[in-house]
């Protein structure tokens, strides 16, 4: 006497039964015939097999299989048309150990979310891709899909799908296939026992590649819709083998499991005692400066020049410094389409008060670089202000009379020092003398910590010192 | 799971079971069996379906028709094991 | 605590990352790169995870991903970036997904510029996605905030199980002003709705659909009782000499610095100004400017544009006094003294 075992019924990572359906729950919402339910049982089953329903993240698109989360009882994240693989990248990467399985139509995976999976599968993002072809648009009643056969009679294409209106059927297999990324890429077909059994083995291989850590996967299944195709469920299963598979060629596209290296994994986390050293949080000083009573001071620098001045670097020094001398500073730069076409500028405030609008409009300080910003913002400057000027002398139509104006050939400084670079190091000295708006050594600090290189630092502190020189020698004095 | 054949058929290899509230009468099933079991019942179930059912015919357990079957609760093979 | 002269955009960042940010999901545009190049620098080096993706689309999905996986994520982007990723917003707001998300604005309509603008607030404020949404909007005016307001939006976000939005002009982003950073390092979480792969979350489902009217209409009025909610606890704002003020001016972010000059020039020739400074946009601080309605003589609202929040304070006002309004636009700022001749122009 034999005994009969059962050796084949309903997944277990299925739910027996849909609670999250509406009604009916004991059935799932597809038509008779469609592949949806084919390929959810295929994938139920090999979740199954390989035990890793625990670790499973479902992804759904939109299109018929929507509610591919009523059915299977595993983590689940419906998400937006086309963009599962966006989603499954970052659910992967977030979680490492978890399995990863996007499930697509060809709307979702090959229209809209064509960018979406092209850079998935080129990052190799270690998911897996359910692709189900049934070159059509399901959910929404018949429209063309990429993958809609030339000729065919659509909604959209009521005269036939031609070249010369909607382009070629799109075969996403061979495509992925061609980048450097994606590691197994298969497509299948559900349209007899055979083929369906064949799928099955893809599934598997393409789960175990991403169970491996290996990177991206795909299965690509050719799926009956008798609904939309107007067929009955046989003639649609034909459909899928005569008509389909002749266009999109069943069989493996790609296989690199044996040549790919898995992913090395992430390295434990930090501790949190370790973040404000990892994020360059400051430090306490050692040598902080004494809080001193300051008088009232009050400094609206602009500074401006063309790129590569160094404008902006000027600008950041001064509030660096002023910042470490008890100040309330800001630094503004100009980073608008006038940065493309070369010039440069930044507002620095300095504060014995709080500082409230960062926007210097009407500077007591202007240092102009070169002329054109010389003539763009000298009538802005405050009455008693201080203009420093890069140049011999200042053109003879600039001169104000209310204002203290000093030319210095910086550049050519500069390029005594060694380096025309550090033009803009010489003007903060000579910014500094003429204003004795920050002590020196507070100055040198900051310099230090901002100039990166001893070599460089060296040649700024020269810098400093000539800018300083030149300036005692002019006899300009300014307190604003 | 095990379930005792029918103790009359003794050389039975193997068997079908048709949920009907959840087949929906597509017929791939019918279609799929290589020895003819299943055919589509002339009644219809409470929600208008044509289920699949047994025949007469001798099934050998192969499974083919689970595979093609879309609902994935409506067929449960048994194959019979020594 | 020593402080540190930084860019609004990297205070922004080091201050998500205190808050237990662990995933960044970008696409380059100014003026928001430092915050992305931040996030790239910084995330690997705390067991976070960076990634540029292949567009904001992509970008705000991978947001999506993230959150459903129970990481604290953001992303940071500018208009016409944050016009792509309205589909995104729209579905985290629908799923309930935590996240930031960093607008640091520039010059529109199309392309515009890169200049700073405070024209987006209407997509940000009143939606740009689909559906009856509402995200929590932040409006840092200084490098502190950007850090302390990102800081306190992860917070929030995770509370309410909704995005929040960080809405800083360009020139709140690129400016730099010294920082001091006393927020606490927070360490990640996983709260209990995540999807993270494993035995005892198996159950959960993230999802936006809710099939039956009857369902989404719950729903969706469960989202407008959280909303309300938030207007209730969570509107914040800055009286800047309000008290005794009979003109107030409205201003949020780089106007409101403006605005702080202009009410100091007015103070100076004895003229009682104030300034309100909405610090939420949503919720937006209408009784305040109610309750100040009823001392005020006139408000005046200045914006980096052609006129948009200054629509919401008309509302909060109800007539009870005339509300002016000055913008400027296409990049440019408005001087103090600009501002302080046009108070005058029509008087
Ligand atoms: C942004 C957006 N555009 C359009 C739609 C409408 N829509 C829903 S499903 C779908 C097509 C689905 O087709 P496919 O991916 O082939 O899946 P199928 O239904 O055939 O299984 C479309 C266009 C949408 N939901 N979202
Ligand atoms: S319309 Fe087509 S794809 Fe959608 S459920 Fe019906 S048969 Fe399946
Ligand atoms: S198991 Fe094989 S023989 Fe038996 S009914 Fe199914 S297809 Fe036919
Ligand atoms: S294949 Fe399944 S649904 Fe279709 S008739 Fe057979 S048992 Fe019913």
């Amino acid at each position: 006497m034999s005994e009969l075992k059962v050796i084949h019924e309903k997944a277990e990572c299925l739910y027996g039964n849909y609670d999250r359906k509406g009604e009916l729950q004991h059935q799932t919402h597809y038509c008779p015939g469609c592949g949806h339910g084919v390929a959810h049982k295929l994938l139920a089953e090999v979740i199954d097999e390989l035990g890793i329903r625990d670790r499973v993240i479902l992804v759904s698109p939109v299109g018929c299989s929507v509610f591919a989360y009523y059915y299977f009882d595993v983590g689940n994240v419906q998400v937006a048309h086309g963009r599962a693989p966006a989603v499954a990248t970052a659910l992967k990467r977030s979680h490492p150990e978890s399995i990863v399985i996007t499930y697509q139509g060809d709307g979702d995976l090959a229209a809209i979310g064509s960018a979406e999976i092209m850079h998935a599968a080129n990052r190799s993002e270690c998911y897996t891709a359910l692709f189900v072809n049934n070159a059509i648009y399901g959910m929404t009643g018949g429209q063309c899909a990429p993958t809609s056969l030339l000729g065919d009679k659509t909604t959209t294409t009521p005269f036939g799908r031609t070249t010369a209106n909607d382009g070629y059927p799109l075969k996403v297999s061979e495509l992925l296939s061609a980048l450097d990324g994606p590691v197994f890429i298969e497509r299948g077909g559900l349209g007899n026992a055979k083929q369906i059994l064949q799928t099955k083995r893809a599934i598997k291989r393409a789960l175990e590649t991403q169970m491996k850590g290996l990177g991206f996967s795909l299965v690509e299944m050719l799926s009956p819709c008798p609904t939309i195709w107007k067929m009955d469920p046989v003639d649609a299963q034909r459909h899928v083998r005569e008509v389909l598979a002749p266009i999109y060629p069943i069989g493996n596209k790609l296989d690199r499991t044996k040549d790919r290296a898995p992913r090395a994994a992430a390295p434990p986390p930090p501790p949190l005692s370790e973040l404000p050293r990892i994020l360059k949080l400051p430090v306490a000083p050692t040598d902080a400066p004494v809080e001193l009573v300051k008088p009232d001071s009050e400094y609206r620098i602009k500074i401006a020049g063309f790129g590569g001045q160094g404008v902006l670097l000027l600008g950041q020094l001064i509030a660096e410094a002023g910042m470490d001398d008890g100040l309330d500073v800001s630094w503004l730069p100009s980073y608008g389409p006038e940065m493309r076409s070369g010039t440069s500028n930044c507002h620095v405030r300095l504060s014995t008060k709080h500082v409230d609008s960062p926007l210097v409009s009407r500077p007591n300080v202007l240092i102009a670089l070169n002329e054109p910003s010389l003539r763009k913002f000298i009538a802005t400057v405050d009455t008693g202000g201080l203009v420093l000027y890069n140049g011999d002398s200042i053109p003879t139509d600039c001169i104000r009379t209310d204002i203290t104006m000093q030319a210095l050939p910086f550049a050519s400084i500069a390029d005594e020092l060694g380096s025309p670079k550090v033009a803009n190091i010489v003007v903060l000295g000579a910014f500094l003398a003429a204003t004795n708006a920050l002590p020196l050594a507070v100055v040198d600090r900051a310099m230090a910590r901002v100039v990166k290189g001893e070599k460089w630092l060296e040649i700024d502190r020269r810098a400093m010192a000539r800018g300083i020189a030149e300036m005692q020698s002019t006899e300009v004095k300014v307190h604003v | 799971m095990f379930a005792t054949a029918i103790e009359e058929e003794i050389d039975i290899k193997g068997y079908v079971e048709i949920n009907t509230d959840e087949c929906k009468g597509c017929g791939l099933c019918v279609e799929a069996c290589t020895t003819k079991v299943l055919s589509l019942s002339p009644c219809l179930n409470r929600y208008g379906y044509h289920t699949a059912t047994n025949s007469d015919k001798p099934c050998n357990g192969c499974g083919l028709c689970f595979y093609v079957c879309p609902e994935p609760g409506a067929i449960k093979v048994f194959k019979a094991v020594n | 605590m020593p402080k540190q002269l930084i860019k609004g955009n990297e205070a922004l960042m080091k201050g998500a990352i205190l808050a237990g940010c662990r995933g960044f999901y970008g696409y380059p545009i100014t003026p928001a790169n430092e915050i992305t190049e931040a996030a790239a620098y910084y995330l690997p080096q705390v067991g976070g995870t960076f990634l540029q993706a292949e567009s904001e689309v992509a970008a705000i999905n991978m947001v999506y991903g993230a959150s459903s996986a129970g990481v604290r994520c953001m992303t940071a982007s500018s208009g016409p970036g944050i016009s792509l990723m309205a589909e995104g917003i729209s579905y985290l707001a629908g799923s309930e997904l935590p996240c930031v998300i960093a607008d640091i604005t520039r010059g529109g309509p199309g392309l515009g510029n890169i200049a700073p603008e405070q024209s987006d607030y209407f997509q940000v404020v009143k939606g740009g996605g689909h559906g009856c949404y509402r995200t929590l909007v932040l409006a840092p005016a200084c490098a502190q905030e950007m850090a302390d307001l990102t800081y306190l939006a992860f917070d929030l976000a995770d509370q309410y199980r909704t995005p929040a939005v960080i809405l800083a002009d360009g020139f709140i982003g690129q400016m730099m002003e010294p920082v001091e950073f006393t927020l606490a390092a927070r360490a990640p979480r996983l709260p209990e709705w995540a999807v993270d792969g494993t035995a005892s979350t198996r159950r959960n489902l993230i999802s936006s659909i809710y099939l039956q009217p009857d369902d989404l209409e719950k729903h969706i009025r469960m989202l407008e009782a959280k909303y309300a909610r938030m207007a209730h606890n969570e509107t914040r704002w800055e009286n800047y000499k309000t008290d005794d003020a009979e003109i107030v001016f409205v201003g949020y972010g780089i106007s409101s610095r403006i605005l702080k000059s202009v009410v100091e020039m007015m103070r100076a020739r004895d003229i009682r100004a104030g300034l309100l400074r909405p610090i939420t946009l949503f919720p937006f601080p209408s009784d305040e400017l109610r309750r100040l309605a009823g001392q005020a003589e006139r408000f005046f609202v200045v914006e980096l544009s052609t006129g948009q929040m200054v629509e919401d304070v008309r509302l909060a006002v109800e007539g009870r006094c005339p509300v002016e309004f000055y913008g400027r636009c296409g990049g440019n700022a408005p001087s103090a003294e600009e501002i302080f001749e046009e108070v005058f122009a029509h008087v």
